[in-house]
């Protein structure tokens, strides 16, 4: 057992990946010498060379698109997106082409394509890069979508999301990049499409992935110092989604609360809540409930505390919740 | 021509390269007559045939289309030459990418038509296992696959030098790859990015324009100024412009440009200037956009009858020839057309497994679904099978 931040977990996964697969590569903006702005990819041009660690000329579309060309010659790339809100000049060839080349060759191609994208706010920058753009893509079929919320599951999902046949993207939850875990690197994480209950409890459950998932656990340490006892499930799959998971809670707890920091319109909390009424209806003694963002471009690094779901918005629901 | 004037051009310096003029006349150039030297009458009527043969399909699949048998069709008509002169000169195992007017281009690959008109009877999106023919999937978000194939070189590339460092026997021809594209999709931005993305790790690539003056109704001069040649050296990198009608040209071109991009001196660019004779697709009305006197002139240009001509007046090629490649285009029609109208449709539900390649909850669970939505409208038994169409909706 090792304690590393998820940043250099994902370092850890990817070296790993890399070690094993001679077809694996690394591709992306300043990923190389710079070993990228996080430093996610620090020491790995040095360790495989220049030609497996591409420090690419500064384009999205030609990133994703030349490793869509790579995984069809029999490559597994690694796409570094450096900030969410930069995705976009690739969105064309990650919706279009990408998640369509199975589907339109009748699975006579793979595109086993990677893309790791740093998302999520509360960093206190510049426009466009603290987005979570990840229902966008959600909504595609032919892509998979992980968000990990630890540094276990930083190691193993760099490794699985790169062995898994179709594309996959990697939200990585950009201000918990040195949030430190336990990782065991003899033990995998099992299915990295499932979801995780990481605190049990009775009452009602909170759902959150990526940059919430603390937010959440301590959403219910605040609740249980109130005689509430609340499960929280770190979703970690966005695509496909472990509705059963999520379900078999709900039907215990009765209560149901999403947070995410994307807007609540049009995102994934509205999924979830239809899946989980439609499946446990009479198991809910509220409505579900929604924790996100508003329906505004990011505002300015001054307010976006009051943007982006925290501890006490989580709270406040959970009392909405029990108010029924 | 409807070219617009623009004030404040800057004129392009990259000649025009035609080796057979339009009165079957042949030039020599120092450059690259000699890539053509050995084309023999044999080959030349090997060129004829395949380019032929392509019109011949084209020309039943537009039938096929107007008696409701396609959902759409994509003529070629006029552009011929450019695109079998390129495919000629490639190996069997250059990785092609085309956009989705490149018939002559798969059928070259060893693509049946019939296997290529189930893309446009809507029974798939694809057709054909690009892996067994190197030849890719029509993409119709245009230009989206340039930047495939730039990927695609740059392995080839990594594959190679991985073998040369293992001490591994390497073939002594390089692969190359070729990326297809036109007048229209050399506006967008990928384009630009996989230009970029080429000559900076000198990826083996021939990106091959045709421009045939028209983006469905938008003529070339809104695209650009300048022949699109004229923009590779902006990348640092040889851009060709050739007579896309001149079937040798073409072919001497290509094959000069593949010579190089083997070598290891990264990307060529070649623009073939040929003409959309017909319509963008069966669902266009050109006589909305372009006048009738510019088809007629560039009419007078087709390449085919370009190749005749010279077959005829210089190889001495009779009628016998081309009497037995009319009859050829006759069968293959007739086969095609059978080969349609036999066509059995997928299910619905096969297209759950396409979906992904590895197994996915979601698409498991709705499968489920709707095999068990579609259960509930089966026949009871066989006598309700007959004759109760919608008996049970």
């Amino acid at each position: 057992m090792k304690q590393l931040t998820i940043a250099k977990a994902i370092n850890a996964g990817l070296s790993r990946a890399m070690e094993e697969n001679p077809k694996v590569m690394l591709m992306g903006e300043d990923i190389g010498s710079l070993g990228g702005v996080y430093r996610v990819t620090e020491g790995l041009k040095d360790r495989y060379g220049a030609h497996r660690v591409l420090d690419t000329p500064l384009g999205e579309a030609g990133i994703v698109g030349t490793a869509i060309g790579l995984a069809e010659r029999g490559y597994r790339p690694v796409c570094e997106i450096q900030f969410d809100g930069f995705t976009f000049p690739a969105f064309n060839q990650i919706t279009t082409q990408l998640a369509k080349i199975h589907a339109r060759s009748d699975g006579n191609l793979t595109v086993p394509v990677t893309i790791r994208i740093p998302y999520g706010g509360v960093i206190g920058s510049v426009e466009h890069h603290s987005e979570s753009p990840e229902a966008l893509f959600a909504h595609t079929a032919g892509l998979r979508i992980l968000a990990p919320s630890n540094a276990q599951d930083a190691y193993w999902m760099s490794q699985q999301a790169i062995e898994c046949n179709d594309p996959v993207i990697i939200f990585e939850p950009k201000r918990r990049y040195w949030l430190k875990g336990d990782v065991d690197e003899n033990q995998p994480t099992g299915d990295p499409f499932s979801a995780a209950v990481v605190r049990e409890g009775q009452e009602a459950t909170i759902v959150a992935w990526g940059p919430l998932v603390p937010v959440a656990l301590a959403a219910a340490e605040a609740a249980r110092e109130d005689g509430r006892s609340v499960e929280v499930i770190d979703l970690r799959s966005l695509s496909p989604i472990d509705f059963d998971t999520v379900t078999a809670s709900v039907r215990k707890t009765g209560r149901l609360i999403i947070a995410h920091e994307a807007p609540t319109f049009g995102g994934l909390g509205g999924e979830i809540a239809a899946r989980v009424t439609e499946r446990a209806f009479y198991s809910l003694e509220a409505p579900v409930l929604r924790v996100g963002a508003f329906h505004m471009p990011y505002p300015p690094a001054a307010v976006e505390e009051h943007y982006v779901p925290d501890l006490d918005r989580v709270l406040e629901a959970l009392d909405r919740s029990f108010a029924y | 021509m409807a070219a617009k004037m623009h004030p404040g051009t800057v004129e392009s310096a990259v000649p025009r390269l035609q080796l057979l003029d339009e009165q079957g006349t042949v030039h020599e150039d120092p450059t690259f007559s000699p890539f053509v030297e050995d084309v023999d009458t044999v080959e030349l009527k090997g060129l004829y045939r395949s380019m032929a043969l392509a019109r011949r399909v084209d020309e039943e699949a537009t039938s096929l289309q107007r008696q409701g048998q396609l959902v759409l069709w994509v003529p070629l008509r006029g552009q011929e030459a450019a695109q079998v002169g390129s495919a000629w000169a490639t190996e069997p195992t250059d990785r092609i990418y085309p956009s989705y007017r490149e018939h002559a281009v798969v059928f070259h690959r060893g693509v049946k038509p019939g296997e290529l008109l189930q893309l446009f009877r809507g029974h798939t999106a694809g057709g054909w296992d690009p892996n067994e023919h190197h030849v890719n999937l029509y993409t119709m978000v245009l230009a989206s696959q340039v930047p495939h194939a730039v990927g695609y070189a740059m392995g080839t590339a990594l594959d190679r030098k991985a073998a040369e460092d293992a001490g591994e026997q390497v073939s002594e021809t390089p692969e190359a790859v070729v990326a297809y594209y036109g007048d229209g999709a050399s506006t967008e931005g990928e384009i630009h990015e996989s230009m970029v993305f080429a000559a900076s790790y000198d990826a083996p690539v021939l990106f091959f324009v045709q421009n045939n003056q028209w983006a469905i109704s938008v003529p070339f001069s809104t695209q650009s100024r300048v022949p699109l040649a004229t923009r590779a050296a902006g990348y640092g990198f040889e851009g060709l412009r050739v007579d896309g009608n001149d079937i040798l040209a073409v072919l001497a071109a290509t094959r000069y440009a593949l010579d190089k991009i083997r070598r290891g001196e990264g990307p060529v660019m070649i623009e073939a200037e040929t003409y959309r004779m017909g319509a963008h697709t069966t669902a266009d009305d050109p006589t909305k956009y372009r006048q009738r006197d510019e088809e007629e002139q560039w009419g007078t240009l087709d390449p085919l009858e370009r190749l005749e001509m010279f077959l005829r007046e210089t190889h001495h090629v009779g009628d016998e020839f081309f009497d037995s490649v009319t009859n050829e285009g006759r069968e293959m029609a007739d086969e095609l057309r059978a080969d349609v109208l036999a066509m059995v449709p997928p299910t619905f539900d096969e297209f759950f497994d396409k979906a992904y390649a590895d197994p996915h909850s979601l698409i498991d669970a709705e499968r489920a679904e709707c095999l068990d939505y579609q259960a509930g409208f089966a026949p009871q038994d066989d006598q309700d099978d007959s004759g109760s169409e919608g008996a049970h909706a």
